[in-house]
């Protein structure tokens, strides 16, 4: 887009405010350009997030995107790629360590996604 | 854990830090100010704006007037260091961190940005260093060493940004990082990272910089690199800066730890002082709840390093008129090429000077409170702020980036309509965000937004509890892998260098171990084209590898052009077959002052023979020089082209206890015929047992001097103080003091 410099016009509502209500003005705009940045942040997930789960949980960095790899490929990545790691886990009864390395590898996915048909949503 | 110490005369052996990394803990999490101190007295000096000295660094030249002190600014001083080696780097953290750098910056490898996940191993770097964990362990751990060694915390810092940002912050926080630059922004305008996914990985991010207590650096500023013209684009500066400082506070980061990356936007030719001030003072006015990072411009950067230091230092002085809580700096030499070892400390040094400098200035003067500053200032902020509400009329942050409202070159509102655009689905890693489920889960500190551990009966405060501890809390789940690439390790660098690591041979160096690199300065007195080819051919014939100009200043289009000309040489030099003179040895103030007030000493002296000369004697004994007199020497100047007769004949006349004869003309040996005969005529005057005889100028010997049977020589480059010494030591001899 190009557009002459309006300034003179466009700033003839905010000529008058203090520079205490400039300032005030300032962010509460800023508060609702960012907020629902924020609310996409709370309501999604990313490769990078589940892999940043996955390394806070004990497992090797040359792991972390093979099983989100693997979350991707079964549709699994709505219900968390630690939270898959951490259902087998218990269902195998191996640490959070093994259960991570057996998924790396490959193993144990159809398992794994039918743990999370059968708990529903 | 530092598990040996350094001394400051011995070189730090990298090889000795990569040993037992995997069992490497980083001392304290977070990011360490400087301690201010109220008027902190140093040598004669009173400082306002000071804080806690060093225990260990290299003062400013001039320091050796004022008992070496070596004052420390209250802005913490950043300096950049990341040549593709993190190895070498290390030896110029600890030279930096001795010329009072504490905010240590490692640039990240070309390319990493768009690497899925961590890098590993300690491969080369190309433009940076690629950031691994051992990389940073070795790092981390050199820099505790080095920080116990000058006696202050070093902040650590390298990028959350990336495709694998929340990845890194991870790794950032387990490994004791202090400092990090984080801003989706960044991403989205010069990654061409999906904008949604930008965002949502930074609230990840942001959240584990926030429980690590990493100080965030934002990187607005690179609007103002990339712009057209620079200056324009002031009001989306600080709606940049805004964006990411609010949304990360909101994510939870703590205000004092969220800095703004500011630069002021333009340089001179351009006054930029006054057209950079409002812009400061409209930034710190509506940011105020924020960290100020001065940095220098280097959107105008050329390859003169004497320019770059004065914009430096100019963008320095709107620091000190307004705030800057971190005072980065930029090597001169950033123009040119990957910066050097000597243009880091250039740098840091640039900016204590100043800083020193500017020491109190705002108790003696103020900005005004009205008139064009205060009104340029509020023009900004009125631009920014309707910036902000176009944001929100076109639908929002997306929908601004995706219509190019960002980087264009035209001062908002005005529109030139060369904005970088991003669409909203396209990007790098468009298409992998996933909405999270009602049963979405992640057992572990610091994680950003919905987690249902209460299916499991885990407790939202406390996530990690249903795994017993994620690695924040438990390091022994922390995965430490060594090397990935047996051909590109640091290992086999250290070989190909191992030598020059052992001492056995020394090459100069300006990025790495052995690089070989020197600079040569000339003026070669002709036109500009004509002059880089005569570098050429002259880096040819001394023998110099790859010579390559650059650095061109045109003196006169005719009359000379000066060359900056960089190459390597290509021999060692063998440390052992080098004939280092003894220092020259001189006693304390102190000690002079009590030996001549104790036993007072009267000297003759002058210039002898044919001589009017008077320079060097003057120098010698004159008290504003630094000469003997100083100290209580009682001098008799007797002038120039005295007879050496006369001399003695003072010396017999005033009772002298010394003789000093300047002899600068040596042709013939007459400087040496002339000490001879000046023995002589002491002996026939039988006042040789009492009185100290010695000689000095530029052509003397002293070994020379003293077959003439006088008692010590001077030759060039001897000052009072040797001779102070020398006189003292006699005296103390003769007595049998010594």
């Amino acid at each position: 887009m190009k557009r002459q410099d309006d300034f003179a016009q466009r700033r003839k509502h905010i000529a008058d405010l203090s520079d205490q209500e400039l300032y005030d003005r300032f962010w509460e705009l800023t508060a609702q350009v960012v907020d629902p940045l924020l609310e996409l942040g709370r309501k999604n997930t990313t490769p990078s997030v589940e892999r940043a789960v996955l390394l806070r949980m004990g497992i090797s960095s040359l792991d972390t995107q093979k099983i989100v790899e693997g979350c991707m490929d079964r549709g699994l990545m709505g219900h968390g790629a630690g939270h898959v790691v951490y259902k087998v886990s218990k269902e195998k009864g191996v640490s959070i360590r093994e259960a991570g390395e057996m998924l790396a590898k490959g193993e144990g996915w159809d398992e794994a996604a039918a743990l999370f048909k059968k708990g529903g949503k | 854990m530092a598990d040996f110490k350094l001394e400051p005369n011995e070189k730090l052996d990298v090889r000795e830090i990569m040993k037992d990394l995997d069992k490497y803990e980083p001392r304290r999490r977070g990011w360490t100010w400087r301690k201010h101190v109220d008027n902190l007295e140093m040598g004669p000096f009173q400082y306002k704006d000071c804080s806690e000295p060093l225990k260990n660094g290299v003062g400013l030249p001039p320091a050796k007037y004022f008992g070496n002190i070596d004052p420390q600014p209250d802005p913490v001083i950043t300096t950049e260091i990341a040549s593709g080696r993190f190895e070498d780097d290390i030896r110029r953290m600890r030279m930096a961190a001795w010329h009072g750098a504490d905010h240590i910056m490692v640039i990240r490898h070309m390319g990493q940005s768009h690497i899925d996940g961590l890098m590993e191993g300690t491969p080369q770097g190309i433009g940076g260093v690629p950031i691994t964990r051992k990389q940073v362990r070795a790092q981390r751990k050199a820099l505790d060493i080095i920080e116990d060694e000058v006696g202050r915390p070093i902040n650590y810092h390298s990028y959350v940004s990336g495709v694998a940002g929340p990845d890194v912050a991870v790794m950032f926080a387990e490994e004791g990082i202090n400092g990090a630059h984080q801003d989706p922004q960044y991403n989205v305008l010069y990654r061409d990272i999906n904008c949604v996914r930008s965002f949502v990985d930074a609230c990840e991010s942001k959240k584990i910089l926030a429980w690590a207590d990493i100080l965030q650096i934002d990187g607005a500023h690179n609007a103002n690199a990339t712009a057209r013209e620079a200056w324009k684009v002031m009001p989306e500066l600080i709606v940049q800066h805004a964006i990411n400082a609010l949304f990360s506070e909101k994510v939870g980061i703590k205000p004092e730890n969220i800095s703004l990356s500011t630069v002021p936007p333009t340089a001179t030719p351009a006054p930029s002082v006054y057209m950079d001030l409002p812009y400061a003072v409209a930034l710190r006015d509506i940011c105020d709840r924020y960290k100020m990072r001065a940095q220098q411009n280097t959107k105008y950067i050329c390859s003169s390093a004497r320019e770059a230091t004065v914009t430096h230092v100019l963008n320095m002085l709107i620091s000190k008129l307004t705030r800057a809580d971190i005072q980065s700096t930029i090597t001169p030499d950033e123009g040119r090429n990957v910066p050097w070892h000597i243009y880091n400390i250039e740098a840091c040094d640039n900016a204590k000077q100043t800083l020193l400098g500017l020491d109190g200035l705002m108790e003696m003067v103020e900005l005004k409170e009205d008139g064009p500053l205060r009104d340029k200032a509020r023009e900004i902020k009125e631009r920014a702020c309707l910036f902000m509400e176009e944001i929100l009329e076109v639908g929002g942050y997306f929908q601004a980036v995706q219509e190019g409202f960002f980087v264009d070159s035209a001062e908002y509102p005005e529109r030139n309509g060369d904005g970088i655009a991003r669409q909203i689905e396209g990007g790098v890693g468009y298409g992998y965000i996933f909405e999270r489920e009602d049963d979405y889960m992640a057992p572990v500190t610091a994680h950003f937004g919905y987690n249902n551990v209460e299916q499991y009966g885990g407790d939202s405060a406390d996530p990690a509890a249903l795994i017993g501890g994620c690695t924040f809390e438990d390091r022994d789940k922390i995965v430490y892998i060594d090397e990935l690439d047996e051909e590109d390790c640091v290992d086999l660098r250290f070989e190909k260098v191992k030598k020059y690591l052992d001492g056995e041979a020394i090459k100069p160096e300006m990025e790495w171990c052995a690089d070989g690199t020197i600079m040569i300065t000339m003026c070669i007195p002709t036109h500009v084209r004509a002059a880089e080819a005569t570098a050429l051919e002259i880096g040819k014939k001394l023998g110099l590898e790859d010579p390559e100009v650059i650095s061109k200043e045109v003196l006169q289009e005719a009359e000379g052009t000066r060359i900056e000309m960089k190459g390597k040489v290509a021999f060692d030099v063998d440390p052992n077959n080098l004939e280092i003179p003894p220092e020259p040895h001189h006693l304390d103030d102190d000690t002079l002052y009590k030996e001549f007030s104790d036993h007072p000493m009267k000297v003759v002296c002058g210039t002898v023979g044919e001589d009017e000369h008077s320079v060097g004697l003057r120098e010698i004994i004159n008290i504003k020089h630094g000469g003997i007199e100083k100290w209580g020497i009682k001098v008799e100047y007797l002038g120039t082209s005295v007879p050496v007769e006369k001399l003695v004949d003072a010396a017999v006349e005033l009772n002298a206890d010394a003789i000093l004869a300047s002899t600068i003309i040596s042709h013939d040996n007459v400087h040496y015929k002339n000490m001879k005969r000046i023995n002589e005529l002491a002996i026939e005057k039988g006042i040789r047992d009492k009185v100290i005889i010695a000689a000095g100028g530029t052509q003397v010997v002293p070994e020379e001097a003293r077959n003439t049977g006088i008692d010590e020589g001077f030759g060039r480059d001897s000052h009072g103080i040797d001779v102070a010494t020398f006189l003292a030591e006699e005296a103390m001899r003769r007595r049998g003091d010594l």
